[in-house]
């Protein structure tokens, strides 16, 4: 076993406090929204990023409209771009199938931890440590969703285990306002989702987002100023 | 809350949602050497797509505008949620905000 690849696995330990309870509630969202075990799972392996399947679960679980369902999902996801630009140099002189590969494995954790490292020192192992860290994330993400499916078709509704999936929203939207434009974008964009939450094809969340982020851009526009 | 969506339809999302991420997460290590970086303007906008998208889909599930004010503040999502949303602020911590979150939920919904 390659030593980076060792040092990748023990970079990631920390992390999976964050990767199970994230896990277990996207197995809870899918029994919740009456996904089968297999159905589940597909998806869980299949597009492997958790807020986006999340808000798929969410939406399939109010029979939103499939257009809905599948856009959210990929707004969500296109910050996956910005990661797949800053890291692509590093992954240059490796084959297709390791840029395959490693690209499916790509999550906001494995993509930080390793540009982080990336950037200390040029003695690491670049395409071993990555791996190291992503496929951890992976098994554990994979094994705690049956957990959840498991413990989400035993506990009774009244428990209210789905509130659990805006818990893990809410989260990940406090880590994510960090200045006065971020700020505004998720006033804006909470604050219209919020009044538009009757409307029809789930519009209220389209809406409400895109109005959050033309918000950040124009307060970032004027500061410019 | 069950979908009334069949197998169908729910594997078409898997897939699709599916290769929209994966050909996300391949754009650039794919395409490096044929294009520098990612546009500027681009890149701005796409700064503010988790808070915005986040928030949209937040706090609809915790705020539910009832008949009157008072129903609407006294909701025990709602306040469940700022209470998690206190500890996530102070923590940025997943673990501790679900279980802070679910205890003040059933506080809330058996206790009191």
């Amino acid at each position: 076993m390659h030593p980076d690849f060792r040092n990748g696995v023990r970079a990631a330990l920390p992390l999976l406090l964050g990767v199970v309870p994230f896990a277990l509630v996207s197995g809870v969202a899918a029994v919740g929204a009456g996904l089968t075990l297999v159905e589940a799972m597909g998806l869980s392996v299949v597009v492997f990023a958790g807020a986006s399947q999340l808000a798929v679960l969410e939406l399939l679980g109010q029979n939103a409209p499939l257009a809905v369902v599948i856009l959210t999902a990929a707004v969500i996801n296109v910050r996956m771009v910005m990661y797949s630009a800053s890291i692509a140099p590093y992954f240059r002189p490796l084959r297709r199938r390791w840029k395959v590969l490693l690209a499916y494995l790509l999550t906001d954790q494995a993509y930080a931890l390793s540009i982080a490292e990336y950037a200390r020192t040029d003695d690491t192992d670049r395409r071993w440590y990555y791996f190291g860290i992503a496929v951890t994330i992976w098994v554990v993400w994979q094994l705690a969703t049956v957990a959840g499916i498991a413990l989400g078709a035993n506990v009774p509704d009244r428990w209210g285990l789905q509130f659990a999936v805006p818990l893990v929203f809410l989260t990940l939207l406090v880590m994510a306002l960090k200045d006065r434009e971020t700020v505004a974008a998720g006033v804006v964009g909470g604050g219209v989702a919020v009044a538009g939450a009757g409307l029809p094809l789930n519009l209220g969340l389209v809406v409400g987002a895109l109005a959050g982020v033309a918000t950040g851009v124009l307060v970032e526009r004027r500061a410019d100023r | 809350m069950t979908t009334r969506y069949g197998p169908a339809a729910i594997w078409a999302v898997v897939v699709v949602v599916g290769a929209v991420t994966f050909a996300y997460r391949y754009s650039f290590i794919y395409l490096f050497g044929r294009i520098d970086a990612v546009p500027p303007n681009l890149k701005a906008a796409l700064r503010f797509v988790p808070p915005a998208v986040l928030a949209a889909l937040v706090l609809p599930s915790l705020v539910t505008v009832g008949p009157t004010p008072a129903a609407t503040l006294t909701d025990d999502r709602l306040l469940a949620g700022v209470v998690a949303g206190v500890v996530a602020w102070h923590t940025e911590n997943m673990l501790a905000t679900i279980a802070v979150g679910m205890g003040a939920l059933w506080t809330l919904r058996f206790l009191l």
